[in-house]
């Protein structure tokens, strides 16, 4: 799923400092999942918006929605009747669901109250890591399952860099496995190693031709 | 004029090459200091790139600074910062200059630098790079077109004898092995088993690709930890830190000049490996000093 976090207070305050009236838009899917957009999470933002606010003697009004999934015209259509009601619209869904926010209601300014980080799982409660990049060119099939080209910090396909730390961790952060480590270890248990010992030519970086788009093949 | 170092790997016994790391800034009289300290005295001075992920005077530049004054270069070049057209236009220009060994390197990431919000880039990796050398030392460029004018270049790559785990490393080596490389300078090393296995395992590889083992003085007890702690692949033994504090305060850099040395003296006389590549960032004046110890002057 998408994951992403809260942006801080300032920033959002500062994007919603013109305007006295605005609805806080969650969403029922991704971010609700990772304790970030959902209607709890709307529910705490508006609260504290307010608080803020009033602290600096400039009240504001919030109205608060949470649609199923954002990144849906139909579903976001639910909701028309309270966008235009307020100024402006402070959404907590990931960067496609603000845009699809935005794309619908043209004449409003939509804010985002998230950085969407990265498509991950839950590794332990409240802690979520990152597992695809979305490259269009999927290599899962020779790495056990392990992707290099996100969880190794520099993306590489033929094995680890020199800068591996000792017991097999990474160069950039003592407290994170080594990507290649946990691929070795993986295919060495399946007996696969032969995978590694592969010569793996560059990656086709335009696989997904920026802005991608993907047609369903017809039935 | 100093020989071209494909002649000296087939040639000579003990190759020696050294490091000159690149300013930062454009005034290179420091560099050109160096360059003409130890052209001299060593059959080859790599430069490195960027090293540790920090914006300094390209590799390049000074490579044409060492071709300039009568040197051997090594060209460093690393995937971090140039895509593969970057990187060959790169090739082209340094071969066009009379450049024409090239160490081919991941490089370090971003985040160790100074620059830590650049995008880092890494389309091509160490073993994909080695390839694409190969792919033009052929006259052709990665997409298959001709090159009016080709290049021929003298490879090498790095190595890490020191990893642990070591086996993934290894098959790392093989590949770029397989790929097709000259020489290999590893990364530091300051225990001779670890050196004897890397070796070994190479030689069974691959019979004439020459082996430069990688001396990186350390200077004092705390430059040790620190290294150990922030340098990516370096990995410094306990006794030798412990040899390190003991020495007296004031000879760090004595102490140090004389561990590197007697490593070197040992892997020269027990044949360990082809030769040695000495990397004292920001202290190159003091390579001289360290041949004179390890008796290489």
């Amino acid at each position: 799923m998408i994951i992403a976090e809260r942006k801080p207070m300032e920033e959002i305050m500062r994007m919603l400092a013109p305007y006295k009236k605005v609805l806080v838009a969650g969403c029922g899917t991704c971010v609700t999942v990772c304790w970030v957009g959902g209607e709890k999470e709307v529910a705490i933002l508006a609260s504290e918006l307010k608080l803020a606010r009033s602290a600096e003697g400039n009240e504001i009004v919030t109205l608060e929605a949470t649609v199923e999934r954002q990144c849906e015209r139909e579903m976001v259509a639910e909701i028309k009747d309270k966008v235009a009601e307020v100024e402006a619209v402070l959404s907590l869904a990931c960067g496609s669901g603000v845009q699809t926010m935005a794309e619908m209601f043209e004449d409003k300014p939509v804010f985002p109250a998230v950085n969407t980080t990265f498509i991950g799982m839950p590794e332990k409660e409240g802690l979520w890591v990152e597992m695809c990049g979305a490259c269009g060119d999927c290599f899962l099939d020779r790495t056990g399952g392990i992707c290099p080209v996100v969880r190794c910090a520099k993306g590489l396909l033929n094995g680890p860099c020199g800068g591996t730390r000792k017991g097999g961790k990474c160069e950039i952060d003592p407290e994170k496995d080594c990507a290649w480590v946990l691929i070795y270890r993986r295919l060495e248990k399946q007996g696969r190693l032969d995978l590694m010992r592969n010569y793996y030519p560059p990656k086709n970086y335009r696989a997904v031709k920026r802005p991608g788009k993907v047609q369903a093949a017809k039935a | 004029m100093a020989k071209p170092f494909r002649e000296i790997l087939k040639t000579k016994d003990f190759v020696v090459t050294a490091e000159a790391g690149p300013v930062k800034g454009s005034n290179v009289s420091k560099a050109i200091e160096h360059i003409e300290l130890l052209k001299d005295k060593v059959d080859g001075l790599n430069v490195t790139d960027n090293q540790s992920s920090v914006m300094r005077y390209p590799s390049l530049g000074v490579c044409l600074l060492i071709k300039e004054h009568g040197g051997e270069p090594v060209l460093q070049v690393t995937c971090r910062d140039r895509n593969r057209l970057a990187i060959q236009a790169d090739l082209l220009f340094a071969y066009s200059r009379g450049i024409s060994n090239i160490l081919c390197l991941t490089g370090d990431s971003i985040d160790v630098g100074d620059h830590k919000e650049a995008k880092q880039v890494f389309d091509l990796d160490s073993v994909q790079l080695i390839h694409l050398v190969h792919t033009m030392n052929s006259g052709k460029d990665m997409a298959g077109n001709e090159l009016d004018g080709g290049i021929d270049f003298c490879i090498g790559t790095t190595a890490t004898p020191s990893a642990d785990p070591l086996e993934p490393q290894l098959i790392k080596v093989e590949k770029k092995l397989k790929a097709g490389v000259s020489f290999i300078q590893t990364q530091a090393v300051y225990e001779l088993d670890e050196l004897k296995r890397f070796t070994e395992f190479v030689r069974n590889i691959d019979g004439k690709v020459k082996i430069l083992a990688g001396i990186v003085p350390v200077i004092g007890a705390k430059m040790a930890a620190y290294m150990n702690e922030n340098v990516p692949g370096v990995f410094i033994p306990q006794h030798l830190i412990d040899e390190l504090a003991q020495a007296p305060k004031g000879t760090g850099v004595a102490k140090g000049i004389e561990i590197a040395a007697r490593m070197i003296k040992q892997i020269k006389e027990e044949k360990v490996c082809d030769g040695v590549h000495i990397m004292f960032i920001g202290r190159e004046e003091k390579v001289p000093e360290i041949l004179e110890a390890a008796g290489l002057s």
